[in-house]
């Protein structure tokens, strides 16, 4: 059974804000879901007497002392944006006022 | 109806640490805007953070006296939304192993004690700054703000009246102002707080469907959105309307909460564990040596106040919740070792100077012994009650110790000369044996009288001019 529906893609699509439209959608889901099979494989290992892992580096306690480093500049950090009215980066209004 | 209202209070706290939590960019509130930023707290590709040590000190330090449990384990997840403040369009924040767990904080509402469920205290970053230009088709952003080290804190849903919620807050503030970690100033954004209420009839277990507030930027306004927003809830219910599960803001200067409008979708973070951090294992002896090294706490401190100073518990919680005036308080009783009318001072006087003049203690430049002084003062008759209220507002003007005010007689002067006169007369009749030794050339008996004089005149006087009356008296005398 398909666990990608178009739906799920749609879905998807929009947290990620991407525009995705008819045809792509069910090609994706077929797609997508074809990839989540293939590694559903994995479900087949046993286990149980595994610890569950969020990384796989044998380190732990990675620290820094609270000491500055130097930041970008105004100008630099302003000019990476795509629209901008130094010193503030410009953006669409997300909130009525 | 009469329901009850339940009520949850999420306080983000943001650390006062040099820099930011996972780069070396500063925190400097006020800076010009986008100074303080870099390619790791603007999330540019291939960068790689790492956790500030400081802040995740302070993190186990706050936890701790909010009675929490430490982790074992902590990681970082990554809470993932688009928002313009946002710029890796992912928060680093703690999802599943968060630092610490099941706290709790005891407040008093009148005289009743109640313990408040802490669910978590954890650690994440802080978003930019928007700014909304009313009437505009733009917003602006910020990023300084971007990375700054917060803790969130989060209660139970075990608060029952805006009354509880606000103790709630002041008691956290007190605890978190004790531990030194945080400006906690919430004009400046350091401590801020959202509430979420539900009501529910009588003698329901269930909770009904819950809406947060935000917006909330003084406790004042805690107490009347939640006010305001359960009688709203109410009236719904009393309708037959159903409430919805939302978000809305409060609007401070109508007094009212209106639905947020937002361009956001229902939330759905996605978290997942952030990649780059490492987990981080706290040893029990790590956490021992941080609770060794927290500091009296208010409850411990007004406790003490009670016991061995024999304060009113009105007085031991007015003082003891500022850790600044409890230090004064302390520090003043070294000079003047009377804990009742130093706890009175600090609570009528000076309190309401610093709350007329809205500044904290830290503005005003006085010093513990100079309020142990104003007190001697006063014990040995130099000056009155009243006279010694110009004095402090003097003191907490000018920053200057009340006994050299009244040496210099720089106090508000008795111009009378018939009031400095008589004073000088009755000195004069009062004291023959130092009249006499003045005329046998003891200049010492005139400082003596002088003294005397000062004292009758409650410090009104001018030194330099009762000195030049009382020579020509004890001259003119036979």
């Amino acid at each position: 059974m398909a666990v990608v529906t178009p739906e799920v893609v749609k879905q998807v699509a929009m947290l990620a804000r991407l525009r995705l439209e008819g045809k792509a959608l069910t090609q994706l889901a077929a797609q997508l879901d074809e990839i989540l099979q293939y590694v559903q494989q994995l479900q087949a290992v046993d286990t149980q007497r595994v610890e569950p892992t969020s990384h796989v580096l044998p380190l732990t306690n990675v620290l820094r002392k609270d000491e500055p480093t130097p930041s970008l500049s105004q100008d630099a950090v302003v000019a990476l944006a795509p629209a901008a009215q130094p010193p503030f980066v410009k953006v669409p209004k997300v909130i009525e006022v | 109806m009469n329901y009850e209202s339940v009520i949850g209070l999420e306080v983000h706290l943001q650390l006062s640490t040099k820099t930011k939590l996972f780069c070396g960019c500063l925190t400097k509130f006020g800076a010009p805007p986008n100074s303080q930023t870099c390619p790791v707290c603007l999330g540019l590709p291939g960068v790689l953070p790492v956790l500030n040590e400081q802040a995740f000190a302070w993190g186990i330090k706050v936890a701790l006296a909010l009675n929490c449990q430490i982790a074992n384990v902590m990681k970082f997840d990554r809470k993932q939304y688009f928002y313009p403040d946002l710029p890796k369009n992912f928060q680093i924040s703690q999802y599943d192993q968060p630092l610490s767990q099941h706290g709790h904080l005891d407040i008093t509402v009148g005289e009743q004690a109640k313990r408040i469920g802490i669910t978590r205290v954890h650690m994440e970053e802080d978003a930019g700054k928007l700014l909304h230009d009313t009437g505009g088709a733009s917003s602006f952003v910020d990023f300084n703000r971007t990375g700054v080290p917060l803790l969130e804190i989060v209660s139970e849903p075990d608060i029952r009246s805006s009354d509880e919620a606000y103790h709630y807050l002041t008691e956290l503030k007190a605890i978190l102002q004790y531990l030194d970690v945080s400006t906690c100033n919430m004009e400046e954004g350091s401590l801020r707080c959202d509430t979420n209420v539900s009501l529910r009839s009588p003698g329901v277990a269930a909770f009904g469907a819950k809406v947060e507030v935000k917006n909330l930027n003084s406790f004042r306004a805690v107490k009347l959105a939640l006010e305001y927003e359960t009688k709203r809830q109410a009236a719904q219910l009393d309708r037959g309307d159903r409430i919805v599960q939302e978000t809305r803001l409060w609007n401070a200067k109508k007094a009212i909460t209106g639905p947020m409008r937002s361009k956001e979708e229902a939330a759905d973070y996605r978290y997942f564990p952030e990649p780059d951090l490492v987990p981080f294992v706290i040893e029990p002896s790590v956490i021992e040596r941080v609770r060794a090294g927290l500091p009296e706490l208010p409850a411990q401190r007004r406790v003490r106040f009670q016991q061995r100073h024999q304060l009113s518990a009105y007085d031991a919680q007015g003082i003891a919740q500022d850790r600044a005036l409890a230090d004064l308080f302390e520090q003043a009783l070294e000079t003047y070792p009377k804990p009742k009318p130093v706890a009175n001072w600090i609570m009528g006087d000076l309190s309401a100077y610093l709350n007329a003049h809205a500044v904290t203690l830290a503005d005003v430049k006085l010093r513990p012994e100079w309020l142990g002084h104003l007190l001697q003062l006063i014990e040995e008759g130099t000056l009155s009650g009243k006279m010694a209220k110009d004095v402090l507002q003097q003191v907490l003007e000018r920053g200057v110790d009340p006994v050299e005010l009244v040496n210099q007689g720089s106090l508000r002067q008795v111009v009378d000369a018939d009031a400095l006169e008589r004073i000088a007369e009755d000195v004069v009749q009062a004291f023959p044996k130092s009249v006499e030794d003045y005329g046998k050339g003891k200049t010492n008996a005139l400082m003596y009288l002088v003294g005397q004089a000062m004292k009758r005149s409650q410090g009104k006087a001018n030194p330099e001019q009762m000195t030049e009356m009382l020579k020509r008296k004890l001259v003119s005398r036979p």
